[in-house]
């Protein structure tokens, strides 16, 4: 624990990344993939609407680049911080 | 050379290679037996923990699940891989950083509570075996349908290869195994997909194949379906029929529930820094996800192509007569997976929906007399390869990639209760001088233990096991997950809030499954049902809301006791900085 100020703050970033990220996740899912599935209905895709790809495929696609973007992300804080291992 | 000796070969192949990897990887220490010595690459761990992860479940039954529901049961699709966002963003990378071996262990040590650790100890145990149960069930099935034993001669052989390289390797056997077996449950089931495929859509990429148009009508492959299932009186396939709120809540108790697995969470303790276990999750769900892209395709392709074999005219025309049908529905006959009642005595097959009011009158006008085909959704899987008129080792493929699926998951199982009983109950409260030589034989004990109880269990399936797969998921979602995410972001969360939050969370549904579906499952003693539960949300979504009640009564209470000690609150300041990992492993 050396600066504990500065330590803060990078757990800040971090909340903020993964605020940011949860949201996406839920929207995707929760959102295009369940709740606003008839908002989605207008939009053709492969033979039914988009808010069933999101639910069946795109959902997984989303979480798969949130995953590595967290990661990418996250491991450029730890430097930015010094805190990386 | 026959179907029977290319299974031998083929399953018996694969066999010798998990054995021979058991010689190769065998542990000399506990670090080694608990975490693979912490040298797993973080790629290498996330194929091991897709195979770790997708089980018998995933591999047999998740697509017939989807056939046979279609839209509705995406939730096992979005569940069982949104959960591996939580743990990425949420519990892996401080979870490894922590560098301990177990979860209690983590649980107990946060909360300054060997309570805590117990009530892990229990909660992870109930979880774990009820799961292996199915597993071991799984590979019963597998054997006897391929390689024509018997359930429990399947089993024994089963039991031996898992012990071979558990015992010896521990998690270090196990991860090497597990790469062996993705790679080899990844192909069983990609093949008859690719062929299945190709002769509906042209598409040799099933995942888009399913978005694509059916060759043989012109029209996108989904309206097709849309339409053949409802000329046959069931839902529309891509529509909503269920419950919007039980939807949502069942595949958030997925989600969280996945999260808080803690055969999963442990393959994150194998990697060497937090930032490749962070890495690490995203490949495992690359190498989950090439399986879970395909099941939807599998699931849509496999019903409509069962329909087109009982009705090869279109549902508007006759059926097919039951001496013509073909070989693989005689195949499944004898096993009695697939089953078939003359009802209007036309000998001819009808399937169709006979539980449909708006149906009826057409199916009188039809002269049928109730549906009379009963196909259970385990073997579309199974049958893919028969069904497309696949050659042999495709068929012996499939047996090894099934028994592959429900191996890999089972030692990885076998291995978080060993630890948690060696680990936890023995070094941790039990006997804390016990060597670490001791501690090693110790988990090989546990573990030779806890494969004699699976088998033993396998062989003797409680009548419930069906039904405690759903537990499992909701034990984990409403005991483990909050416990370990409050550990990590929340420093005020003290030991009396901790333990009273996984009692509440884990009471609650404990009992809210019980009044659905029977106490202790015995049969009869329910006061509601699923198709009318108590609170409007059925016992297998309940798990969201007992982790809701889990997180507001340890929040609650631990505002109102006392703040956790100095060195709690310093031991969660370390656990969120990566920089120390390497120190703390050396434990």
């Amino acid at each position: 624990m050396r600066e504990n100020g500065q330590n803060s703050e990078y757990w800040a970033a971090n909340l903020r990344l993964v605020g940011v990220c949860l949201v996406i996740w839920a929207v995707v899912s929760f959102g295009f993939g369940i709740i606003l599935r008839p908002m989605l209905s207008g939009i053709e895709y492969g033979g039914t609407d988009l808010g069933f790809w999101f639910a069946q495929q795109g959902s997984i696609l989303v979480f798969l680049v949130l995953i590595f973007f967290y990661a990418w992300r996250m491991n450029a804080i730890d430097r930015q911080y010094g805190v990386e291992e | 050379m026959d179907q029977y000796t290319l299974n031998l070969l083929v399953v018996g192949a694969t066999f010798a290679l998990y054995i021979g990897i058991a010689i190769w990887a065998r542990a000399g220490s506990t670090s080694e037996f608990y975490a693979a010595g912490r040298g797993v690459h973080p790629i290498t761990n996330g194929m091991a923990t897709a195979a770790d992860w997708m089980s018998a479940a995933s591999f047999i039954s998740m697509a017939g699940l989807i056939a046979f529901t279609g839209y509705d049961n995406s939730s096992f699709l979005m569940g069982w891989t949104g959960g591996y966002v939580l743990l990425a963003l949420l519990l892996a990378p401080y979870l490894r950083k922590f560098g301990k071996f177990t979860v209690p262990e983590f649980i107990g040590d946060r909360f300054y509570s060997q309570t805590a650790r117990l009530v892990a100890v229990v909660c992870l145990i109930v979880a774990s075996v009820t799961y292996v149960i199915g597993q071991m069930t799984g590979v019963g099935v597998a054997f006897s349908r391929f390689l024509e034993v018997d359930n429990s001669t399947g089993l024994f052989i089963g039991a031996g290869v898992v012990f071979c390289y558990a015992v010896l390797g521990g998690m270090k056997g196990i991860t090497y195994t597990q790469v062996a077996q993705y790679i080899v449950l990844i192909i069983a089931y990609t093949i008859p997909a690719v062929f299945i495929s190709l002769q509906l859509t042209g598409n040799a990429i099933p995942a888009l194949g399913l978005f694509s148009e059916h060759t043989a009508s012109g029209q996108p492959l989904l309206q097709k379906l849309d339409a053949v299932v409802t000329d046959l009186g069931f839902r529309e396939y891509t529509s909503h029929n269920g419950d919007t709120l039980n939807m949502v809540l069942f595949t958030f108790s997925l989600m969280i529930g996945t999260a808080g697995l803690p055969h999963v969470i442990i393959r994150f303790f194998t990697v060497p820094r937090v930032a490749d276990a962070r890495w690490s999750a995203g490949w495992a769900l690359v190498f989950i996800a090439l399986l879970y892209l395909t099941a939807p395709a599998v699931g849509a392709m496999a019903r409509l192509n069962l329909i087109d074999t009982v009705y090869p005219n279109g549902p508007q025309a006759e059926s097919i007569a039951y001496d013509e049908r073909p070989d693989w529905m005689r195949n499944w006959e004898v096993t009695g997976l697939l089953k078939f009642e003359d009802k209007n005595g036309d000998g001819r097959i009808q399937w169709y929906n006979d539980g449909s009011e708006a149906y009826a009158a057409t199916a009188t006008a039809r002269g049928w007399n109730g549906s009379e085909l009963t196909v259970n959704r385990d073997i579309l899987v199974l049958a893919n390869p028969e069904i497309a008129n696949l050659p042999g080792w495709v068929i012996a493929l499939v047996a090894a990639g099934g028994l592959a699926a429900a191996l890999s998951t089972a030692a990885g199982l076998l291995l978080a209760i060993s630890s948690a009983i060696s680990h936890d109950l023995l070094k941790g409260a039990l006997t804390p001088n016990i060597s670490e030589q001791g501690e090693l034989m110790a988990a090989r004990i546990a573990m030779a233990v806890a494969i004699g109880v699976a088998t033993y269990l396998g062989l003797n399936p409680p009548g419930f096991a069906a039904q405690t797969v759903a537990l499992a998921f909701g034990l984990a979602a409403s005991s483990i997950f909050p416990a370990l995410m409050l550990g990590i972001f929340s420093k005020r969360t003290n030991n009396v809030g901790a333990v009273c939050g996984m009692l509440a969370g884990l009471g609650f549904t404990l009992v809210y499954v019980f009044l659905h579906r029977g106490w202790f499952f015995i049969p009869g003693t329910n006061s509601f049902t699923d198709a009318a539960p108590m609170l409007g949300i059925t016992s297998l979504a309940i798990g969201s809301v007992g982790a809701m009640i889990n997180f507001a009564v340890a929040i609650l209470v631990s505002r109102v006791t006392a703040e956790p000690p100095e060195e709690i609150q310093e031991l969660v300041e370390s656990v969120r900085v990566p920089r120390g990992a390497g120190t703390a492993s050396a434990h």
